[in-house]
């Protein structure tokens, strides 16, 4: 069956929790608030899909706002990373 | 900078045969173990150099007898490399990543540049994880180079043949490659590359995985043992160096005096045969090396694997001192902070008291009574570190000289605090804290209501007791570990520890609206209790004096307590009150610390039952409030068990004969439903269900008529003869054992027993069992039981029934076992994180796991059953009524 293959944002999807990209100034500040170097931080990979359509590069720190049952909602953070794992992939 | 003696860092490397050879004493070169005398012989596994193990024997290379002598290495010239099996995998990993002309890493001069500049980086930066990746990607970036880029060399595939051969896929047929050019491969590898592919060229070139000489561990690693007959018997490991020296020495030979290939390829496998099963005995692919008698021998693997390895068995597990095991016995009489530790036990486990001024005529008095005599103490430090044993000494003398500085080890006494501990230890409250209690004979005692947390019965159960030794740990025993600081569980928030069992039913019994209490009862349950207030007064005045038990209980709750709950009785439709003018009496009100209406029950008082009094008492009064009335309290429900008399009978189980006959009817009534339903299937007149067969339905239906539509059937029609009088019910409803279902089952009938949710088939062919005819589906033939416990159960009955019992204790073997494993790699993985103090979860190096512990930063053990705050209970406590 001939299907044509639509673009949807992924980050409008409901079941997806609201991703953004810190600013560097935000960056040095969760940084220096928590202590820690970037690769302290979780990571994600930059092949992941959400990674893609932040137009994020290996470096930034995005923040992920998650609807929790317990918390009402959790903030979460993540490293872009490349995935060396995957050699195909541009180089490291 | 680090501190003197103090360990920053271990590195791991491979001996080079360089090393082995320096840190010889000598070299080993025949398989003779003794000669004629029973002396060993000087160039044999058992060189006397290799340190010395006999009593008075002196050690010729360090001159130490064997408590001080460290033990040598001596060292096997091998005749031809052979691999060593547990770098297999590392050397198939360098084979395939470098050329197998030049020996340099496949991957071009600009790109290993690069890579070479990110280590650097990764270095500097601390990331090792993404340096492992990094490696990673580097290996599998030049394995998969099929031509040189460096000399243009063709490349091909080398397969690792499990455990240590290595072949090559060349186009004119796969060609092995024996170790000695394996080796000469890994030597031409330059350091750098080593580097590049995550090795350290320093510490672990890639051609020392290659063995060309073999370190033999001092006889202190693999003694021998005199056998009673007086034969000696040599260590696993000693007989396998005497096979490799003689497959060596035979290889050697057959090398000098120029034997043909095929013969030295054969017993140059013989010795690769035999080095690796030294080292590894389980290694995949090759035959177990075994003793004469048939015995599987022990490599070096075997040592260190497993359970009862070097690891786990003896480092992780290493037994202790100040520890003591034994049986338990329950004590209600014991606090729930306590346990009774029997006096044999407690002459032999010692507390270090330092002696002071304030103490040293008590320790005096402890030293004089000595080692025998409970309380006494066993040993006495001096100021200069000397220790004395107690035994042997003339004690009043000691006692004398005792003077602030000296150190006695008195004996374990009343008042002391212990850990104390039942396996499998799966959560924390496996190991609890308790203050000791010296008592008579031979068991350790515990209060019934901490039973849960450890999970023990007295079925023959036995628990482990340790003993702080010092200020800080017995500080943190008492603050952090002590009993009643784990009423309530860190799995939910609710009380783990509680009544359970009989301390259920005597609650209930004592504060049923039917019982009233004579002074005498008063005094008595009082009494047991250690009530010391004012005695209360009566209830009912007329025709006599007479109290409630909820009165007593009134004495015990904090004055401002107010606290409102279904009872569990009230689970039961027919015995729910809604409102507090109700006559089932199940729904307990608290006001002002006034028990008015209601039942203490499993709901109430019982252990795993979150939001009730007790945890109530134990969230705002603390838990020192919570464990008196423990202690109390729950003293009187048993009291009062006793006084009442509860207990059960078979009597308690009949039915009048009506009900029997109704029960008979129901069965042949649902049983005729069955043999119309096979008819039916017979006649082909059955519809089968959506996605099953009709085979598979017709069990289904029959299942579904024979267990759940038969007995829910039954236990209406039995119910109106099963009143809160009687034992059976007061124990099922109240929460204190057993349940309705068990009531049926003993008084009515056991119904369809079932293996694996179907019903039985197994057995003869066609039949279960040789008193049917084959093919018969009728539901006798298929495990069908018609009778109660009451009645009793015919041979064929009783077979079924011990068929299917059987299924559920498989069942809990096979899950202890499954979830323990379980258990050993998630605490394997988790166990260094913790809770930082602005509310992230961390790694010991910092890398944050969650940016707030649990997403709410809420301690489980200090929440509302699972919920922060719950509002509810703060309405409730504050206006005094809950809405
Ligand atoms: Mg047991
Ligand atoms: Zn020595
Ligand atoms: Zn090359
Ligand atoms: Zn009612």
């Amino acid at each position: 069956m001939p299907q044509k293959t639509h673009h949807i944002n992924i980050l409008e999807h409901e079941l997806v929790p609201k991703h953004e990209k810190l600013t560097p100034q935000e960056a040095v500040q969760l940084l220096k608030q928590l202590g820690i170097k970037p690769a302290q931080l979780p990571w994600i990979t930059i092949d992941d899909p959400v990674v893609k359509a932040l137009k994020a590069k290996p470096g930034d720190i995005i923040r992920i706002i998650r609807k929790s049952p317990t918390a009402g909602e959790s903030i979460a953070y993540r490293y872009v990373v490349v995935d060396t794992l995957q050699p195909k992939k541009r180089g490291v | 900078m680090p501190g003197k003696g103090r360990i920053t860092s271990i590195k791991f490397g491979i001996l080079s045969p360089d090393e082995i050879r320096k840190m010889s004493v000598t070299a080993i070169i025949t398989n003779e173990v003794y000669d004629n005398d029973g002396m060993p012989i000087d160039g044999g596994p058992m060189d006397r150099r290799l340190g010395a193990i006999e009593p008075r024997e002196v050690c010729p290379v360090c001159g130490n007898t064997r408590d001080s002598c460290p033990g040598h290495f001596g060292h096997i010239e091998l005749a031809k490399p052979v691999i060593h099996v547990s770098f297999a995998k590392h050397i198939h990993m360098y084979l395939r990543t470098t050329c197998r002309v030049c020996g340099r890493l496949k991957i071009s001069e600009e790109e290993r540049k690069k890579y070479m500049e990110l280590l650097k980086n990764l270095d500097e930066l601390g990331l090792k994880y993404l340096k492992k990746r990094v490696h990673e990607y580097i290996r599998r970036k030049a394995a998969a180079q099929t031509k040189c880029p460096h000399c243009g060399a063709k490349q091909y595939k080398i397969r690792l043949e499990k455990p240590y051969t290595f072949y090559e896929e060349r186009e004119e047929g796969v060609r092995r490659l024996n170790p000695a050019e394996v080796r000469k491969r890994l030597e031409k590898i330059p350091n750098e590359d080593v580097r590049l592919l995550g090795g350290d060229p320093n510490e672990a070139r890639p051609e020392w995985m290659v063995l060309t000489v073999l370190p033999v561990p001092p006889r202190a690693v693999r003694p021998s043992i005199l056998l009673e007959t007086g034969i000696r018997s040599e260590d696993d490991l000693t007989h396998k160096l005497v096979d490799i020296i003689r497959s060596n020495n035979r290889l050697r030979e057959l090398l000098d005096t120029g034997a043909p290939n095929a013969i030295i390829e054969e017993e140059w496998n013989l010795l690769q045969y035999h080095v690796t099963t030294y080292f590894d005995n389980q290694a995949p692919g090759i035959a177990v090396a075994k003793h004469r008698s048939g015995k599987v021998l022990k490599g070096i693997t075997q040592r260190l694997k497993g359970k009862e390895g070097r690891f786990r068995g003896n480092l992780s597990g290493k037994r202790v001192d100040f520890s003591a095991r034994t049986v338990i016995s329950p004590d209600p009489n014991l606090s729930i902070n306590e346990v009774g530790v029997p006096i044999d036990i407690a002459r032999i486990l010692t507390v270090p008291e330092r002696v002071t001024p304030w103490n040293v005529d008590e320790l005096r008095r402890l030293v004089i009574n000595g080692p025998e005599k409970w309380p006494g103490a066993n040993y006495v430090i001096k100021p200069d570190g000397r220790k004395i044993n107690l035994k042997y000494v003339d004690r009043k003398a000691l006692a004398e000289t005792l003077a602030p500085g000296y150190i006695v080890e008195r004996h374990l006494k009343d008042g002391d605090i212990v850990l104390f501990n039942r396996q499998p230890s799966l959560h924390r409250i496996s190991i609890m804290a308790h203050v000791v209690r010296v008592l008579p004979y031979k068991t350790f005692r515990l209060n019934l209501l901490v039973c849960p947390p450890y999970n023990a019965d007295f079925d023959g159960d036995e628990m482990n007791l340790h003993v702080p030794q010092g200020e800080e740990a017995r500080a943190e025993a008492r603050l952090l570990m002590l009993v009643e600081k784990h009423i309530l569980t860190p799995r939910y928030g609710g009380p783990i520890i509680g009544g359970l069992q009989d301390y259920i039913s005597g609650a209930f019994l004592l504060t049923n609206k039917s019982t009233l209490l004579t002074r005498e009862d008063v005094i008595e349950l009082l009494g047991v209790a250690g009530y010391e207030g004012e005695f209360p007064e009566p209830a009912i005045l007329k025709p006599g004096s007479y109290w409630t038990g909820k009165q007593l209980i009134s004495l015990f709750l904090p004055k401002d307590f107010n606290y409102k709950r279904l009872a569990k009785i009230g689970s039961a439709a027919a015995l729910r009150c809604i409102d507090e003018d109700c006559p089932h009496d199940s729904l307990v009100v608290v006001k002002k610390g006034e028990f008015l209406i209601g039942v203490l029950d499993k709901a109430s008082i019982g252990h795993e039952a979150p939001e009730s009094l007790i945890h109530w008492l134990v969230k705002e009064y603390g838990e020192d409030t919570a464990r008196l009335f423990m202690d109390y309290v729950y003293k009187m429900f048993l009291r009062f068990s006793e006084k009442y008399g509860f207990t059960m009978g078979y009597t308690h189980l009949l039915l009048p004969r009506k009900a029997r006959e109704k029960v008979k009817e129901i069965i042949l009534e649902k049983k005729n439903e069955v043999y119309e339903l096979i008819e039916k299937y017979k006649r082909g007149e059955l519809e089968p269900r959506p996605g099953r067969t009709l085979e598979e339905t017709l069990e289904d239906e029959i299942i579904d008529l024979l267990s759940k539509k038969l007995l829910d059937a039954v236990a209406e029609a039995i119910t109106p003869y099963f009143n809160l009088t009687n034992p059976v019910i007061i124990m099922a409803r109240t929460g204190a054992r057993g349940n309705p279902v068990n009531l049926t089952q003993m008084a009515a009938i056991l119904g369809q027993q079932t293996i694996r949710g179907k019903r039985i088939s197994r057995g003869y062919h066609n039949r279960t069992l040789p008193h049917f005819k084959p093919g018969d589906l009728g539901p006798e033939a298929r495990g069908f039981i018609a009778h109660g416990f009451v009645e009793g159960l015919n041979p064929i009955e009783m077979f079924f029934h011990a068929a299917a019992g059987r299924e559920g204790l498989t069942d809990t073997a096979v899950r202890t076992s499954q979830s323990g494993y379980m258990q050993r790699r998630l605490i394997n993985a988790l166990q260094d994180l913790r809770v930082e103090y602005d509310g992230t979860v961390r790694l010991p190096t910092g890398e944050i796991v969650q940016f707030r512990y649990g997403e709410d930063g809420v301690d489980p053990m200090k929440s509302d059953h699972g919920e922060a705050v719950k509002i509810d209970r703060v309405i409730e406590k504050v206006i005094g009524w809950r809405i």
